[in-house]
């Protein structure tokens, strides 16, 4: 295994280099994993188009990523090695990630660092100058890289100016305030793909020698998410209705420490650092009564004395306590707000309290930890966490699921690749804190210009052009599609369809699933979206900017989307890292695997619409770790 | 809260645009601001009037694509992100004027939308490290020290926004300029490019049509990461001499 | 030589006339509030018009004179380029603007002051400089040398209440001038540094108050002594 990659490389065709400048490719998306491709591939010398939504690549939600990046350089000396870095990375996804791709994930990890360096990201750093590194997400090793709190944002700021450059030499065409419609395949491959202007309305077709999406999770098909208001799942949900498998589409990660939902109007919940838990303590009202009381505001949180306050997290995982993982986290607040135990007006939040700590070290120490996170929440809820404490909901912030890909990173679409958040690799059933911008950064400057490279030797480089006639083909079918969205006019806006799917996928398939509940989850689902088509209201024309248009496409592609995650959700039958169905746990509640039939990931063929999707299985072969259950007791 | 929203409405780029005013009622101070054009927005959608388009992503105030002009100041009364303004800012029954970033740079593309790919431009023409992907050193054969790690990285904190444009009376880029050419300028890795980047940037600034700089610090001020105009000094450092020594003619 | 043109066509290189020929009146003023001191002085002008006639004929002080002139001449015309590229980018202004929270009232508006101070410029160097360069003045004679009696022109001129006035309240102007654009000046250069803007600016705010109040006193002194 520790081989696989470099024998690959080696193994892997390779394009001269004077015919490089023949081959055009296009990435789509241009966060961490296509800006790094786009740069990358540009410097090579293949002719890159670049397409975001965005007004700017530097908005790709990447930046928002605050904690940090793994990498397995062992520059602390605490033991730290590649190996470790990928028996982590395994484990922590519950054995539900192919072996070979985390294993390069680690290996490569180190280039990372060494590449943001010298584009002078500026990460934090020792007195002594060399770089400073924080253990991260209950890693037993310190391997972390930071910049402040804004980690996502530096790195992604440096493959910008990479793409930007690139972009300055010519290599790279950029396509800002564009959004890419449909995939164009000839011949099985493919070549090209369909793009709607967004300021102008314009419906273009673009060809290619090779197409990567680089687009992001699906998060938002919750509604209420983590991610950015634009993140959508469009472009890779495209791809597989052309015939791009979609790989554990169930696999989505809760983050504990969210700010709670405040109301109706909420539009997005806002992440508070995993290191808060570091230092708070969570508890709710040992009981109801007392719980309601506070909600009522009736009594207040200081009128509640020792006895009757449930630290449940330490109290269930002594040894772990406040620090138990991600998932383990969000699944006991929420057993103990469906007790009738949660605080805030909404009943859905616990609290998460630094009155112990700043006991301990004064307020000082705390404000020096974790002002800034202070004030942010502060800000948002116009609460001071000093006085009271906080309160926090789990919220959903990243999928592991995604277009499948093999080990170059194509998906079952010959020339069509998937880097970063946007397929379904290296995580498993669950990510670890501080790998997704080192898996989005590893595909896009150390895996994909090798594994591209190994398809484009063998498609002759003859100029595709646009002239085809399945680009026409294609480009009607998109614009026939605006076209139906904008002839409804329904009553009902798109944030009403979309408020309500998030609803039924939170309540059914969020973080406890039941084979009864994601029935009914399908059932309403298949309803909504024929009420969607039906009945929903898209103002203005193509011709102009149109946010109700441009939302209307993504929600429609969600609507879909929700039913394969409630399918494959059901399908597997036990308990893994993100997933968990309460049918099977242990006796203690704990996430009860079953390696025996599930230890595979589930690739979905889309067959058709109104057809059930097809299962294609790919086993999960673990040669290198030992399958255990995971405890935190 | 009751509140009245006298907001600029403008069709397209050709358009000339004007003030149409909105009242919007039930509005909670725990809103986001952004969140309460949400509720206007699903208000006069239901009513088949054209929603208000405005810039918006992140909603967490990294991002950079929220802006607007908030009763006369850029990201409105607070010195953060419009998107991590509360309506708890303002009073009941007070009326908010909402305008575009006013600059000939940012040209208007419909309602509160402005186009900044100005700022796209100034960093292509020198804002990065001339280092293609692999064949780098070691992360850490070169120290830096921390004090500089530490600028480098205030200096680098810049979102994109536009405030700094916004706020000035000048309309001037200079601080969103000389972020990147301080982070750059302080850091060892930027400084075999670093007279050229220095030029470079600056003669796309102007190219742009952004104004001159006055030292009102109006854009530290407003800055929503608070980057300060020791930056524009620095960078005002690093013209000066690349112009008198670099190899440009 | 196309670097230099390109350079001064920068607004970068506009702003470092700007502030270097600022810097340079700066000093002028020093210069020219010091050796009008001499009007304090009870001696029936006689140290003052000396001081004139030295200012006129030394050829180092020529040479700072046709400096001087430059500056003004070139802080004008690079202000008026300045100011259009200012306006011009920004064609449309904002319908509500609380500017004043977030900059002081002086530093947006240096051009008004500015100009201001220009009108009030030429005025006064046609009431004395013009006067002591080309104009007909009575002659005294000190320890038997000629001079001519600047001061007695000095004195006529400010017994007039308006004059005074007038003087004072540009003054004012020059105060609230000098204000932003000595430490502005000093930013414009690149000179901002922890341990010395500080002083810099504490400088600066001393010394727009000082020089101004100072040859604001000086009108006052006459109209009220004589």
């Amino acid at each position: 295994m520790a081989e696989k990659w470099t024998k690959h490389k080696f193994n892997s065709k390779l394009v001269n280099p004077a015919n490089k400048r023949k081959y055009d490719v296009i990435v789509v998306g241009t966060g961490l994993a296509g800006a790094s491709a786009a740069a990358s591939l540009a410097e090579l010398g293949y002719n890159v188009k670049a397409f975001t939504f965005h007004d700017s690549p530097r908005r790709a939600h990447s930046i928002a990523a605050q904690g940090g990046i793994n990498a397995a350089k062992n520059y602390q000396n605490d033991g730290d090695s590649i190996f470790r870095l990928f028996y982590d990375t395994i484990k922590g996804g519950d054995y539900r990630a192919r072996e070979a791709n985390v294993y390069r994930l680690a290996e490569v990890s180190v280039k990372i660092i060494d590449q943001c360096v010298a584009q002078g990201v500026p990460f934090a750093r020792e007195y002594g100058g060399l770089l400073a590194n924080r253990s991260f997400g209950g890693a037993q090793v310190s391997r972390t890289f930071y910049a402040r709190g804004q980690t996502g944002q530096q790195l992604l700021l440096g493959a910008y100016s990479a793409l930007s450059r690139q972009v300055a030499t010519g290599k790279v065409r950029l396509y800002p305030r564009t959004e890419m419609m449909d995939v164009v395949m000839i011949d099985g491959h493919a070549r090209g793909i369909v793009t709607r202007n967004l300021i102008t309305g314009a419906v273009e077709t673009h060809a290619a020698h090779a197409v990567l999406l680089c687009t992001g999770g699906y998060g938002n098909v919750f509604f209420l998410s983590t991610n950015a208001m634009g993140c959508n799942v469009t472009a890779a949900w495209r791809a597989h209705k052309r015939g791009a498998y979609f790989a554990n589409p169930c696999f989505t990660q809760i983050h504990p420490t969210c700010i709670p939902v405040s109301g109706d109007h909420q539009s997005k919940l806002t992440l508070m650092s995993e290191s808060l838990r570091n230092d708070g303590r969570v508890w709710v009202p040992a009981t109801k009564e007392n719980a309601e009381k506070l909600r009522k505001g009736q009594i207040k949180v200081s009128d509640l004395k020792e006895e009757d306050r449930d630290y449940f997290l330490e109290r269930k995982y002594p040894s772990f306590g406040n620090l138990v993982p991600r998932d383990v986290a969000s699944r006991n607040a929420k057993y103990v707000c469906d007790e009738g135990r949660g605080v805030n007006e909404t009943g859905e939040a616990v609290f998460l309290d630094f009155r112990d700590a700043i006991k301990r070290d004064g307020k000082q120490v705390i404000e020096q930890k974790y002002g800034n996170l202070f004030d942010m929440y502060k800000q948002i809820t116009g609460e001071d966490p000093y006085e009271v404490p906080m309160m926090i909901y789990p919220a959903v912030h990243y999928t592991m699921g995604g277009l499948w890909v093999d080990y170059n990173l194509m998906t079952t679409i010959p020339g069509l690749y998937s880097l970063g958040e946007a397929n379904f690799s290296d995580h498993g059933a669950n990510r670890l804190g501080a790998s997704a911008l080192m898996q989005g950064l590893a595909d896009g400057y150390f895996v994909v210009p090798y594994t591209i490279g190994d398809y484009l030797a063998q498609t002759p480089p003859k100029k595709v052009d646009e002239s085809h006639p399945e680009f026409a083909k294609v480009a009607q079918e998109v614009k026939a599609r605006i076209n139906r969205l904008l002839t409804i006019n329904g009553k009902k806006t798109v944030d009403h369809f979309h408020k309500k799917l998030g609803k039924i996928m939170w309540n059914h398939c969020g973080m406890a699933r039941t084979a009864e509940g994601l029935k009914q989850a399908k059932a309403e689902i298949q309803e909504l979206r024929k009420e969607f088509w039906a009945d929903v209201k898209v103002l203005g024309t193509n011709e102009e900017l149109n946010l109700s248009l441009e939302k209307a496409h993504r929600v429609a592609d969600f609507l879909e989307l929700g039913e394969l995650m409630v399918d494959d959700a059901l399908n597997r039958d036990e308990s893994c890292g993100g997933h968990f169905r309460e049918e099977y746990q242990t006796p203690e509640g704990e996430a009860l695997r079953d390696d025996e039939n599930f230890a595979y990931v589930a690739a979905w063929k889309y067959m058709g619409e109104g057809q059930a999707e097809e299962l294609n299985k790919e086993p999960l072969v673990f040669e290198n770790v030992k399958l255990t259950q995971r405890s935190y007791k | 809260m009751k509140l009245t929203l006298k907001i600029w409405r403008q069709k397209n780029s050709s358009d000339k645009g004007g003030f149409a005013t909105y009242p919007v009622d039930h509005v909670s101070k725990d809103m986001s601001f952004l969140e309460m054009l949400d509720v206007l927005n699903e208000e006069l959608t239901e009513k088949g009037e054209d929603p208000v388009h405005f810039d918006h992503d992140c909603r967490e105030g990294i991002c950079g694509m929220c802006s607007l002009y908030i009763n006369g100041k850029p990201h409105g009364p607070l010195q953060t992100t419009t998107c991590q303004l509360h309506m708890r800012s303002f009073n009941d029954g007070e009326t908010i004027t909402i305008e575009p970033w006013r600059a000939k740079a940012f040209p208007v593309v419909k309602d509160l939308v402005v186009d900044r790919e100005a700022f796209d431009r100034i960093i292509q023409a020198g804002g990065y490290v001339n280092v293609n992907t692999g064949g780098v050193p070691d992360a850490n054969e070169i120290p830096v020290a921390k004090t500089i790690a530490d600028l480098a990285m205030d200096a680098a904190q810049c979102i994109g926004c536009g405030a700094c444009v916004a706020a000035c009376k000048n309309a001037s880029a200079m601080l969103f300029t000389s972020a990147k050419v301080s982070q750059l300028a302080l850091l060892p890795q930027g400084q075999v490019e670093r007279k050229t980047r220095a030029e470079k940037m600056v003669a796309q600034m102007d190219a742009e049509g952004f104004g001159a700089c006055t030292n009102t610090g109006a854009c530290e001020a407003e800055c929503p990461k608070g980057i300060s105009i020791t930056n524009i000094a620095r960078m005002n450092r690093e013209y000066f001499s690349a112009v008198m020594s670099s190899d440009n003619v | 030589m196309s670097w230099v043109t390109k350079t001064l066509k920068s607004t970068l290189g506009r702003k470092l006339i700007m502030a270097l020929t600022g810097l340079f009146l700066i000093l002028f003023l020093t210069g020219h509030v010091s050796g009008n001191m001499l009007l304090f002085k009870n001696d029936g002008g006689e140290a003052f018009n000396i001081y004139a006639k030295f200012m006129t004929t030394n050829p180092a002080v020529k040479v700072l004179s046709y400096l001087t002139y430059i500056s003004v001449i070139a802080h004008v015309i690079y202000s008026i380029i300045l100011s259009r590229q200012n306006k011009s980018a920004r064609p449309i202004g904002y319908a509500e603007s609380k500017a004043s929270t977030n900059s002081r009232w002086a530093s947006r508006n240096m051009g008004i002051l500015g100009t201001i101070i220009l009108i009030f410029l030429v005025v006064h160097m046609q009431s004395f400089w013009a006067q002591m360069h080309w104009g007909d003045l009575p002659v005294v004679t000190y320890d038997g040398e000629e001079y001519k009696d600047l001061y007695s022109i000095v004195n006529f001129a400010f017994q007039n209440i308006f004059m005074v006035i007038g003087y004072v309240v540009a003054m004012a102007f020059l105060a609230f001038h000098l204000s932003h654009g000595f430490a502005s000046a000093f930013q414009t250069l690149g000179w901002n540094h922890k341990k010395y803007s500080p002083a810099i600016k504490a400088i600066g705010q001393f010394y727009c108050i000082v020089v101004p109040v100072l040859f604001a006193a000086m009108p006052l002194y006459i109209y009220f002594t004589s």
